[in-house]
């Protein structure tokens, strides 16, 4: 109910590069008011609460279905765990709803102001991929309506279809409801431990380690020391809590915001390294152990409101990859090496191992393997240069980079992260497109 | 639990409202049309915390059914609580302009169904001797302009029939809220062009459901257009007439 909608909406992405002009907008109210998308001349795309950080909720020239309004919930099984709602209700309003009954998302993103229809699009995942998987592998069924119909899709009834618009980027038609599992929760608080790591080897050591111990995994990365201290940084990791009778710790929710566009100098090297060393103050090899609501556990960056604005107005570009598991992770290691070298300094480097759960979407973005997540600021050609030559490496090494945070890979390199793009691609919907497909895909189809 | 009855169900900023009682497991009673759409919003209430909701799909323009509405109301729940008034449209000022019979099917709806509801209403509440009437009014009742004043003068005399009603029933222990919101983003403005004066209605939603549980005599929703509407009711009209807003 307090999702922020910005209701200046730009329609832009999270990452504020590229930005683009669209034909027009329709605001879908009602699931049963859905326009006949055959009427129109564009193409259309779902656009939900615009957290994609590239061009994938972007459609150049094209119209946008903004789905942010379909917020009714229809059904809700607090004894089975079972939520059914419309595809524009955001996270935290299912968890408004459901963690009072003792229910919580089976997987989260970093952020709670994403749609339901975004997170199946996606096939997001969050910090317990090692134990639960993406989004998608907790969808028991949805709508999906297309330009020539309207299907029930499940894992067993159209079932192709429910493979390919989870993780589908949502050109495989407009999802307009969804329901998917919940999991239990003794409370809404989380049992947190921090172990700070002094560099790549020790993370490969701890990490095999914690992932037996806890559910929720991840770790914060230093991307600027070098040397023997490459790669140093701090696990955080926690389990639901389940407290004994008597008074709870309560959360302080404060909320503070960026009001303006901070100047381009506030991010630079030096800031960002600043930043890491003060992250990096936990002793070493010491465990700190506390009790926390889950909001500052997997929201940290939602108790900024529009926390892009750090950038500035030239925006910044998200980059995440995965590589396998493999050897001494030389691949790991070179990308690394690059960002020292490059002197683009990433301000968060979220670094986690992913389990080898399958998801059912076609073009999901997580496999087993070391996946990283950066980001940059924009800095013209030397940007993305640099990401060029990350996209050489986890090419080689056989990984992938992930679409929803994307603005700038190649087509070449997205076909070879996805083979299975081609097979995708018969199931997009002829009146849907986006502009990141189209830039994927382009010389494919000789457009 | 509290028993409320909304009559305009549809309207987002009614739905956006009801969701707050909902999660304090209230019953609702949602009269409007049409009745599929009265059915959406009973799961969605239900499904976030709201103990029941009957539907009952109502063309409120036909003023001789309004006494059965309230009675299968009470029937239904065994007494109302409150009431939250919300339909109306936007109309076409230009169209009401050039047209008696448009002009008068504006104010039908927007003034005289609520009499007539309000009129029932306020017996039932001055006999029972507690609960609370809201209705959604407006800014643009505060004042009237050119640009949308049929509109505004049906807001107009239902904030003056509150402000009467209210007068009349304190004496009952009845709140009586004029809720005066000012520009939201619903569909009902989906073809005006968005600035920032524009609102969330779930932040509307959230200021009625505080106005309703407090018993407040007038929400302006958000709060800033109480000052807004301050300036603008105090400009001379011999300078207000010849702007344009």
């Amino acid at each position: 109910m307090t999702t922020p909608l910005n209701r200046l909406k730009q329609y832009k992405s999270w990452g504020r590069y590229p930005t683009v002009e669209h034909k027009a907008i329709h605001q879908i109210h009602w699931r049963s008011d859905l326009p006949d998308v055959n009427k129109f001349e564009e193409t259309v795309l779902p656009y939900g609460y615009g957290r994609s950080y590239g061009d994938s909720c972007l459609n150049e020239g094209g119209i946008l279905l903004d789905t942010s309004y379909m917020q009714q919930f229809i059904a809700f099984d607090a004894e089975q765990g079972l939520v059914r709602c419309e595809a524009g209700v955001s996270l935290e309003q299912v968890l408004e709803v459901i963690v009072p009954c003792g229910w919580f998302l089976p997987v989260t993103p970093g952020t709670k102001f994403v749609s339901i229809g975004g997170a199946i699009a996606n096939d997001v995942h969050g910090k317990n991929h090692h134990r639960a998987g993406t989004f998608g592998c907790h969808v028991t069924q949805f709508e999906l309506v297309r330009s020539d119909g309207t299907y029930i899709c499940s894992p067993t009834e159209n079932a192709e279809l429910f493979r390919a618009t989870i993780g589908g980027l949502g050109l495989t038609g407009i999802i307009t409801w969804a329901e998917f599992k919940l999991k239990r929760i003794p409370s809404p608080l989380i049992d947190q431990e921090k172990i700070r790591f002094a560099n790549l080897d020790e993370f490969f050591a701890i990490s095999a380690e914690m992932d037996q111990r806890f559910e929720y995994l991840m770790s914060w990365s230093d991307c600027l020391s070098g040397g023997d201290s490459m790669g140093r940084g701090i696990f955080m990791a926690g389990n639901f809590y389940d407290p004994p009778l008597g008074a709870e710790p309560s959360a302080k929710k404060l909320k503070p915001f960026v009001p303006f566009d901070l100047p381009s100098i506030a991010l630079n090297t030096l800031s960002v390294k600043a930043f890491n060393a003060v992250l990096y103050r936990i002793p070493l090899g010491k465990r700190v152990r506390s009790i926390v609501h889950y909001e500052p556990f997997y929201y940290p960056l939602d108790a900024i409101n529009n926390w892009y604005r750090l950038y500035g107005k030239r925006g910044f570009l998200q980059y995440q990859l995965v590589v396998p598991l493999e050897g001494d992770n030389e691949p790991i290691r070179e990308v690394y090496r690059r960002i020292a070298q490059s002197g683009e300094g990433s301000f968060l480097v979220v670094l986690k191992a992913f389990g080898d759960i399958a998801s059912p979407g076609m073009l999901s973005f997580p496999m087993p393997g070391v996946t990283l997540a950066l980001d940059f600021a924009f800095n013209g050609e030397k940007t993305l240069k640099l990401l060029d030559e990350l996209d050489t490496i986890v090419r080689e090494a056989r990984g992938r980079v992930y679409p929803a945070k994307d603005a700038r890979m190649s087509p070449e390199n997205f076909r070879a992260y996805y083979p299975q793009w081609e097979a995708f691609a018969h199931y997009i919907d002829p009146k849907f497109s986006s502009s990141f497909w189209r830039r994927v895909t382009e010389s494919a189809n000789g457009q | 639990m509290l028993k409320i009855m909304i009559i305009g169900a549809t309207s987002v900023i009614a739905q956006e409202t009801a969701r707050f009682f909902a999660t304090e497991g209230a019953e609702f009673f949602l009269v409007g049309i049409p009745a599929d759409k009265l059915v959406v919003i009973k799961d969605d209430l239900v499904a976030r915390g709201a103990k029941r909701a009957e539907v009952y799909e109502a063309d409120l323009t036909d003023f001789d059914k309004h006494p059965q509405i309230i009675e299968s109301a009470v029937q239904a729940m065994g007494s109302i609580d409150a009431v939250l008034i919300a339909h109306g449209t936007l109309g076409n000022q230009k169209a009401a302009e050039a047209s008696v019979e448009v002009a008068l099917k504006e104010i039908n709806l927007n003034l005289l169904s609520n009499i007539s509801l309000l009129t029932l209403l306020g017996n039932y509440f001055e006999k029972q001797r507690r609960g609370c009437i809201a209705v959604i009014s407006s800014v643009a009742g505060d004042r009237g302009r050119g640009s949308n004043y049929v509109y505004g003068t049906a807001k107009a005399g239902t904030t003056t029939f509150m402000q009467g009603l209210r007068n009349r029933l304190a004496k009952s222990g009845v709140a009586v809220v004029t809720i005066k919101p000012g520009l939201v983003d619903t569909p009902m403005t989906a073809d005006i062009k968005k600035n920032f004066l524009f609102s969330d209605p779930a932040t509307v939603g959230k200021a009625i459901y505080l106005g309703m549980k407090k018993g407040k005599d007038t929400v302006y929703a958000p709060w800033f257009w109480r000052y807004i509407m301050a300036i603008i009711i105090h400009i001379p009209e011999f300078i207000f007439k010849k702007m344009s807003l």
